[in-house]
């Protein structure tokens, strides 16, 4: 077991894709990033200074507080507190998890969906592959922000306000995944156009392999790379989508406040002074979204040339 | 001194791991009307040197010593400006002429600004000239042709355009990359008597860089064979390639598949002496093996296939086009039945549906008394496993994805469900020495594997279901000369210990006689001839198969 380990790492350890990545600042930089900022935010019960949602434990007193280098900061909240005394550097922190989880499940939603059906529609053709394609052409003439706000509103007028509250997180989504599916399709199909037609597959089915077992077992790895960039590249949009909608007062209720939320609320003070509590949030945001992008950069010039 | 020297040259490519010397200390020189051949196999080294007297070395190579004298500058400093000698001094003619011509110029503007890069012409002058150059390498109607694009042409035609480009400023020397490997044999020997008549009108020096020895011994007037990025001999092409001093090249020689007779086995020279015929071939345990009795395995009747261009949601439709029409031939058990064409001649189609791939428009496949384009269910998968097949590409007819030992036992598993794990590993250990491969194999991916031997991995994997028919599209037309010798051996001895019967698609004459029992020969889809090979070879009877055999090039040395 450890020898096959020990073959396994030498592998990655030799490969150009690792060298590449050691020799690339960008990427260095943005997956040291985006290491600290999923560890902080996946351990935020352990890392956060405050607990910021348990009401017993805030404070009216502590409420407006500045960042700990202004005059009236403190070095309790770092980054200061918002109306209601909750610090927000933890607030950030609780928020950056509820964005990287819709995040995350929204793109692993449009990927599995969207190149189910660009795989189908690219290896069978035909009719099928036309319907789906002129399907994937029309959604993306309507902006994916708008698709999302649609089926937002939608399961809004058809269940309940108390019930929105409880699956508010899979509303968001299910509409911002299924508003991102067009390109996963078209970067599938594509790709499964140039795989279909290589001797591999023809010796799959000349040895009798049902259709299935062809597309998942040997074309499906095969365009698996292209699907890693822009999936990466569609991660960002999606927290970025995710964060808009929240902005909007459409996502994740405040009870639970996403970064989107936390700088809907931080926007109601910007005039009156208290420029932190959205300054903060946005900044992360920034951050977060702008370290996945250099990856998915990085990602793209080294695993796909072709595709830019 | 002769008009073009190198001495000493010495070109690498430092990459990451190491440093690859893909030139080392080879010098030699080229006169005024002569024809240099450098011929060698991949990774000799030879389209090195001759990009590197263009200037035109891919990143990251570079040269490390030596010269290249041209009269009296040496292009090999750095501080030469060779641009000033491409085109000029210097033309070049690339392999692939689908590629060499820009599709969205008409070929006169291509050649008239090619002209006035070189040559203070004025527009009426350089068309002339652009006419009077077409004309020379043998365009037909020049003047009428000259506003049509390359699209218009074909192959061969475009590839004497991509001539009449490299002629533009009247240069000295030619240097001609694989020029005709691109091209079906007939139109390679027009264009090789072309460049001959060029060299002789025009006191070109040419320097033809080739895979190919029977080009060479047509053509060169000498020869340099390279191994390695290394000189192994140079001289007339008689001497050379006649009574080769050096065991590389006589193992060179002796791979080439001799075009006058046939023989038995390539003869090859070094180690690789153990063939699967001196071992005893475990996978005979598992194959039910049969007398084979010269009935019909495979008939073939009035098969026909048109491709057209409808489709859902198009407007109109296209003109069909017929790929096969009315093909009739039928396959015997335990022969080796021969398909041969030029480009566009229907053969690959015709083994596409034998092994259904593709479906035919009309006609019938009976294998066995079935015909095989009515089977579904279990029937299809009970004849799919008595047929595979083996394919031209060894870079693509492997999943990248998947382990030797995997892509192996996937037909095993497929069509012997019930089979223990320990028996499968056995078997494909089995099949990996009968093709000659190492039993460590099994865990390493394709791309750990040179073309010969992925190829070999393809024949295993179709070995795999114990197949009575299998089909070879150009199975070795990818590969190196030597290489091909041994493929071509190794399918020898599995056909006579299998009992296999083989269909071998090639366009390669020399090879299809040294592989098949009887030969079909096809034309825009359908079949001029069938003959046995000797028969064939010794007198053919369809003018289209006399064409073919005086068109192929002879390795005669």
């Amino acid at each position: 077991m450890a020898d096959r380990y020990a073959g396994l790492i030498h592998r990655i350890r030799d490969s150009d894709i690792f060298h590449s990545f050691i020799h690339s600042p960008t990427a260095l930089i943005s997956s040291c990033l985006l290491v600290v900022i999923l560890l902080t935010s996946f351990l935020c019960e352990f890392v956060a200074p405050h607990d910021p949602f348990t009401p017993a434990s805030l404070s009216l007193m502590d409420a407006f507080t500045p960042p700990f280098w202004a005059e009236d900061g403190s070095m309790v909240f770092l980054f200061g507190t918002d109306g209601q005394g909750r610090d927000l550097l933890s607030a950030i922190l609780y928020g950056t998890r509820i964005s990287l989880i819709v995040g995350f499940s929204a793109i692993l939603f449009s990927v599995i969906f969207g190149v189910s059906l660009g795989l189908t529609a690219g290896y069978f053709g035909g009719r099928y592959e036309t319907v789906i394609m002129r399907l994937a052409d029309v959604q993306l003439t309507i902006p994916s922000i708008l698709m999302a706000l649609l089926v937002d509103g939608v399961v809004r007028g058809i269940i309940s306000r108390e019930l929105h509250d409880e699956v508010a997180i899979y509303v968001l989504i299910f509409a911002i995944g299924i508003s991102e599916w067009p390109q996963f399709a078209r970067v599938a199909r594509g790709a499964t156009l140039v795989e279909k037609n290589k001797d591999y597959i023809s010796a799959a089915r000349i040895i009798g392999l049902p259709n299935r077992l062809i597309m998942f077992k040997h074309i499906l790895p095969n365009i698996l790379r292209p699907i890693l960039v822009i999936g990466t590249i569609g991660l960002a949009l999606a927290i970025l989508a995710e964060s808009t909608l929240s902005f909007l007062g459409v996502g994740v209720p405040p009870t639970t406040p996403s970064l989107g939320t936390l700088i809907r609320l931080g926007n109601d003070f910007l005039f009156s002074g208290e420029w932190w509590i959205s300054f903060f949030p946005s900044f992360f945001l920034v951050i977060l979204a702008f370290s996945i992008n250099l990856l998915g950069d990085w990602m793209r010039d080294t695993l796909n040339p072709k595709i830019n | 001194m002769d008009f073009l020297e190198i001495t000493n040259l010495n070109i690498s490519y430092p990459t990451r791991r190491l440093l690859v010397a893909a030139v080392q200390d080879v010098s030699f020189s080229v006169r005024k009307g002569e024809i240099l051949g450098l011929v060698g196999e991949s990774g000799s080294g030879k389209s090195t040197i001759g990009r590197a007297i263009l200037g035109l070395l891919d990143e990251p190579g570079k040269i490390e010593g030596g010269t290249i004298q041209l009269e009296n500058h040496d292009l090999a400093d750095p501080a030469t400006e060779i641009s000033s000698f491409r085109g000029k001094r210097i033309g070049l003619i690339f392999q692939d002429p689908q590629t060499s011509l820009n599709p969205v110029m008409t070929i006169g503007e291509q050649l008239i600004e090619t002209i006035q890069t070189h040559l203070q012409l004025d527009a009426n002058e350089a068309r002339k000239r652009a006419v009077a150059l077409l004309d020379d390498v043998g365009i037909i109607n020049a003047d009428a042709r000259f506003n049509d694009y390359p699209h218009q042409f074909s192959g061969g035609m475009r590839q004497r355009v991509v001539i009449a480009l490299a002629l533009c400023a009247d240069p000295d020397i030619l240097i001609a990359d694989e020029p005709t490997t691109a091209l079906d044999v007939s139109i390679q020997s027009q264009i090789l008597a072309l460049l001959q008549k060029l060299k002789a009108d025009r006191n070109l020096a040419v320097i033809l860089i080739t895979h190919d020895m029977a080009v060479i011994s047509e053509v060169a007037d000498r020869v340099v064979v390279l191994k390695d990025g290394r000189i192994v001999e140079m001289g007339a092409p008689a001497a050379v390639l006649g009574t080769p001093s050096q065991t590389y090249t006589k193992s060179l020689v002796s791979s080439v598949p001799p075009t006058d007779r046939r023989i038995d086995r390539f003869p090859i020279m070094g180690a690789e002496q153990n063939h699967a015929a001196d071992h005893n071939l475990k996978i005979l345990n598992r194959w039910q093996l049969q007398k084979n009795t010269g009935a019909s395995l495979v008939r073939v009747e009035a098969l026909s296939k048109s491709f057209s261009g409808e489709g859902f949601m198009r407007i109109g439709t296209n003109e069909p086009v017929h790929a096969v029409r009315n093909v009739s031939f039928e396959i015997r058990e335990g022969e080796s039945f021969g398909l041969v064409g030029e480009s566009g001649s229907g053969k690959s189609t015709i083994a596409k549906m034998i092994v259904r791939l593709i479906e035919p428009t009309s006609g019938a496949i009976f294998f066995e008394q079935d015909d095989i384009t009515t089977l579904d269910g279990p029937a299809l998968l009970a004849f799919r496993r008595k047929i595979q097949m083996v394919f031209q590409d060894p870079y693509s007819s492997l999943n990248g994805r998947m382990k030797i030992k995997n892509i192996i036992a996937e037909p095993i598993l497929h069509h012997n469900a019930r089979l223990e794990r320990a028996d499968i590993d056995h078997y494909v250990d089995d099949l990996l020495a009968a093709v000659d491969l190492p039993a460590s194999s099994k865990e390493r991916y394709p791309h750990e594997f040179s073309g010969g031997q992925r190829q070999r991995i393809s024949i295993a994997r179709a070995l795999a279901t114990q197949p009575k028919l299998l089909v070879c599209d150009e199975p070795t037309s990818a590969l190196d000369v030597s290489i091909q010798a041994q493929i071509l051996n190794l399918l020898k001895d599995l056909q006579e210990k299998l009992g296999l019967t083989i269909l071998f698609i090639s366009h390669d004459l020399p090879v299809v006689r040294q592989m098949c029992d009887r030969i079909a020969v096809l034309k825009d889809g359908a079949v001029c001839e069938i003959a046995a090979a000797e028969q064939l070879f010794a007198s053919p009877e369809h003018s289209y198969s006399q064409h073919l055999l005086n068109s192929m090039p002879k390795f005669q040395p």
